[in-house]
């Protein structure tokens, strides 16, 4: 019961930072955008002010390896720099600039009734929803694939 | 040149350290990563074992502007943006998020604090493809 008491309570604390920040006004992150026009760097202090404790608490997670409740820290494990996440990043940065909005704000922009957030909270869920079909297909392709002895012996 | 009438170091710093006291709760106890758009995927693809903690942390995020309504006013939202330019837009960062493994808080917030080169090169590509489409659409489109 602990876990999901946490969870909910850490959503609810990171929404209200998210709120307090400015970052759930898509105007205010268009502005951070805008280099070239006037130009909000608030966004940047956010960013900062959620690394200067975060740094910590990461350092402290690797550290000791194990949750304060000694159950596994669950750290990503890919290390290199791949394609997948060179042209996701640079697709997700086509929307954001776009908008002004990213995930976190989309939903708390959605749940305080705001019809575009809507909008955009049922349009990235059903792209992510697109992301999981394509990705299972290509894992069973790549499965047959596997077991033809003809691939292997290509090999 | 920077608007120092829309510029909030202060409240914005805040709102950071609040976001970072959120990631360590959640790291520290459940050994999770607060990062949206893979918390949010991972409900989408309906995984087994793992569901409970990531639809809480859905939860808490949703009721977030509740609690601030029950308490105060909700800061002004200005969208200007089309409803069709929104849509596409949401497609793009629910399959790009998806592809590129995070978004501004797993990779902006949570990748940079734990110091991964992955996250440093997303969070740089996404900032600079932002910041080209503010920049056609904002300076030369218009």
């Amino acid at each position: 019961m602990l876990i999901p008491f946490t969870a909910l309570l850490s959503g609810l604390v990171f929404g209200l930072g998210l709120i307090l920040s400015g970052m759930t006004d898509p105007a205010k992150v268009l502005s951070f955008l805008d280099v070239a026009g006037l130009w909000d760097p608030s966004l940047m202090f956010v960013m900062l002010g959620a690394i200067s404790i975060g740094f910590f608490a990461f350092r402290a997670a690797k550290r000791r390896g194990r949750t304060l409740l000694s159950t596994p820290v669950h750290l990503p494990g890919t290390r290199t720099v791949d394609l997948r996440l060179i042209l996701g990043s640079l697709l997700f940065g086509m929307g954001w600039g776009l908008v002004g909005i990213c995930p976190g704000p989309g939903l708390v922009l959605a749940a305080s009734g705001h019809t575009g957030g809507i909008v955009f909270m049922v349009a990235m869920l059903l792209g992510m929803f697109i992301f999981d079909r394509l990705e299972k297909h290509r894992q069973s392709d790549s499965n047959v694939n596997y077991r033809q002895p003809g691939n292997i012996e290509r090999k | 040149m920077i608007d120092w009438q829309s510029f909030t170091p202060a409240s914005a710093f805040t709102g950071g350290m609040i976001i970072g006291l959120a990631t360590a709760l959640l790291l520290l106890i459940t050994g999770r990563i607060a990062g949206i758009s893979g918390i949010i995927g991972g409900l989408v693809e309906l995984r087994r074992g793992d569901f409970a903690w990531r639809a809480a942390f859905v939860s808490g995020l949703l009721l977030a502007p509740w609690l601030w309504q029950w308490l105060g006013e909700l800061p002004p939202v200005h969208i200007e943006t089309s409803h069709t330019v929104l849509a596409l837009a949401g497609l793009a960062v629910g399959i790009g998020t998806r592809y590129g493994s995070g978004c501004t808080s797993g990779h902006g917030v949570c990748g940079l604090s734990r110091l991964s080169p992955r996250s440093m090169v997303a969070t740089v590509l996404f900032m600079i493809m932002g910041m080209m489409v503010v920049y056609v659409v904002r300076h030369s489109l218009s």
